[in-house]
């Protein structure tokens, strides 16, 4: 996973709620054995009218977004089917960070395995972010996880909570797996301390 | 010693270590495996030339991309499906998982296959790369869907990395009314506290209106505990739950099955136990719900009309909103009932269980499926459809002009054959109306088995206690 530096870098509006890791990335869309080159199908139902040509009016079809790398959304982002393709789609894409006043747990997880920064900040907060993102190239939004601040275009800091582990691992690019198998012993020890009635799934 | 919850014994009874910060190393008792969210799993594993911990902790099954017609057996016409299909088969005899194959009768869709099997249990740790994990919850069982890292941690060291979730105790009281369901109580759930009014918490399901509920009942429930927002759903274990799981094949048996039923009975909420949260709903004024825009809050009383979203102050749920009214081909202030269907959609993890399908037959007995509406009544595993084969339920729906198929996710989706062509407007007891989830530019009503039957046989959305 790659280390999250300091993002410096244009942020795209995306002004709804409730947007569902369905519309991130429609389920025809996960028929791949890779997590590479979902880019390209990133909001599909939005991005693309139905003859598979552009939707000019979507945001990221706008030249000024087309290189976005952080996105600024509405509440309750990334909610629905578990899908790490979402994240995956965005990432691909060129998407670092979204910033949104709440996001669905399990995508909110997926992100931080990928290298994605999720910042939960307060809904009067991201409106002047979503402000500042209509200005498009013009208005570029600072992202510094050390710090933890968001930094606005006319220099103005916010500050945002995200869990210390987390912020390590991103910080580092540190993979998970590697970090719990150092507590392998503590793993065998609990399943010797296990009741014998469990049952194995064996004989299939 | 503290007054604990259902999740908090689960939870305390899995913690492998606890860190400074509080994040646990939890153990996971079982792992379902499905062809979706797996193959880059394994391909993690194999790249770091790690195998999978435990192999008896894990199962896996195809049913997303499946096809439900026959032909299946004869091989998969869309390459894309048939490589991830031939990529999980090489996985699982590669790294010794256990596997039920599409020509298995115990094939069918992971959340259905997991309780019919005996292989969730109550008091355990259940995950799988699927949101809808949370259906296990109904057998007092810790259950959450994860996403591919996530599988790929669990694949290698049998836990994952978690802070403990809220409490939340959802209690439905009294009795509900004749011509509801189970789907109809967890619709009105949330319709009531929303998309994102379970985040960051567990739901534990109670009172008198969930104890009546039999298995695939507390199973619908807890599956669209993800569309409330929270990751897992529960509902205490009791007699009801350890006569569904006594003789199941991979249930403990004989003096096993005994001393785990002592233990499951230890499992039920304390008195004085505290929940971050409670919600209370009457079962008694619940009326058969159908949703009429592109989230699951999105729902209204069979009885009721399309929303006004004028009257709605937030900008970006206004904008929600119109956006939905726009995509469903609907005004404010339409009547739901009347509105015309083109496809009926019987199944999914959601509703595809025995109970389901005896529940849709008997509103389709004797009647016809109305002119130019196709019904497809899709069976959640091999062995579902075979009971109901053996009560004689498919030639019910048969005679009644359903189509009657093969177990897998089916039209829940949109990834294999079975999805709608755009603009087309459905009737599913599915779990999700989002834009574009049955098949791009498809219109979703969600509802129950029993009012599925009843707009297929009308042709509208049809308020089923007027079928009676």
């Amino acid at each position: 996973m790659e280390k999250f530096g300091v993002l410096n870098a244009t942020a795209a509006p995306l002004n709804l709620a409730n947007v569902d890791t369905d519309k991130i990335i429609p389920a025809r869309f996960l028929k791949t054995i890779k997590r590479s080159g979902l880019g390209v199908h990133l909001f599909a139902g939005l991005r693309y009218e139905d003859n598979g040509a552009e939707n000019p009016e979507f945001v990221l079809n706008q030249q000024k977004y087309r290189k976005a790398e952080i996105l600024v959304a509405g509440e309750n982002f990334g909610c629905g089917s578990s899908r790490e393709h979402a994240p995956w789609a965005l990432l691909d894409f060129g998407i670092k960070c979204v910033i949104a006043p709440s996001f669905a747990d399990i995508f909110h997880g997926n992100c931080f395995k990928n290298g994605i920064l999720p910042i939960v900040l307060p809904a009067a907060i991201c409106e002047q972010l979503m402000a500042d993102a209509a200005m498009g190239t013009n208005a570029k939004i600072t992202v510094d996880l050390e710090r933890q601040v968001v930094v606005r275009p006319d220099g103005t800091e916010i500050a945002f909570e995200v869990d210390a582990f987390r912020k390590h691992c991103l910080l580092n690019g540190l993979d998970d797996i590697g970090l719990t198998l150092e507590h392998a012993a503590a793993i065998d020890a609990y399943e010797a301390s296990q009741p014998g009635w469990q049952p194995a799934i064996s004989g299939v | 010693m503290t007054a604990r919850t259902l999740f908090d014994k689960i939870w305390d009874a899995h913690v492998v270590e606890r860190m400074g910060d509080g994040t646990c190393v939890l153990y996971i008792d079982r792992h379902l495996v499905h062809e979706v969210t797996s193959p880059q799993a394994f391909e993690g594993l194999r790249a770091a030339g790690r195998g999978v911990r435990r192999v008896d902790a894990t199962i896996a099954v195809v049913d997303h991309n499946i096809p439900t017609d026959v032909d299946r057996l004869n091989g998969i016409n869309e390459p894309e499906s048939a490589l991830q299909i031939a990529t999980l088969e090489r996985n699982v005899a590669e790294f010794g998982v256990p596997y039920f194959p599409v020509a298995d009768a115990r094939q069918g869709i992971v959340h259905v296959i997991g309780p019919e099997q005996g292989i969730s249990l109550p008091g355990m740790t259940i995950v799988c790369g699927d949101s809808h994990t949370s259906t296990h919850g109904a057998m007092g069982a810790l259950a959450f869907g994860i996403g591919t890292s996530e599988v790929e941690h669990v694949l290698a060291t049998q836990t994952l990395l978690q802070k403990p979730a809220k409490n939340m105790l959802m209690r439905v009281d009294g009795v509900l009314p004749p011509g509801c369901s189970a789907k109809d109580i967890i619709l009105a759930i949330i319709g009531k506290i929303g998309t994102a009014g379970g985040t960051g918490h567990v739901i534990e399901y109670a009172g008198e209106a969930i104890r009546a509920l039999d298995m695939a009942g507390r199973m619908t429930v807890c599956n669209m505990s993800i569309e409330a927002g929270a990751r897992a759903g529960l509902i205490a274990p009791d007699e009801v739950t350890f006569a569904y799981i006594k003789g199941r094949p991979f249930a403990p048996k004989g003096p096993d099955f005994e001393k785990a039923v002592e233990y499951w009975s230890s499992l039920p909420s304390d008195a004085g136990a505290v929940y971050d949260k409670t919600v209370v709903l009457d079962a008694a004024e619940i009326v058969p719900q159908v949703s009429w825009g592109t989230s699951p809050e999105a729902v209204v009383p069979i009885t009721g009309v399309v929303p006004d979203p004028a009257a709605e102050a937030d900008e970006g749920k206004r904008a929600q909103l119109v956006r939905m009214l726009e995509y469903m081909g609907l005004q404010a202030g339409e009547k739901l009932a009347g509105l015309p269907v083109d496809v009926v959609f019987i199944g999914s993890c959601t509703n595809s269980r025995i109970e389901d399908l005896r529940s849709a037959a008997r509103v389709a007995h004797g009647r016809h499926v109305a002119d130019g509406v196709r019904a497809l009544v899709v069976p959640g595993s091999g062995l579902v459809k075979r009971q109901a084969e053996e009560e004689g339920l498919d030639k019910v729906f048969l005679e009644a002009g359903f189509e009657w198929r093969e177990a897998g996710c089916s039209m829940c989706l949109g990834m294999n054959p079975d999805k709608l062509t755009p603009g087309q407007r459905c009737a599913s007891t599915s779990n999700r109306n989002f834009e574009g989830r049955q098949g791009p530019w498809g219109r979703t009503h969600l509802l129950s088995p029993a009012m599925a039957a009843a707009a297929a046989v009308t042709g509208v959305l049809t308020d089923v206690r007027e079928l009676a």
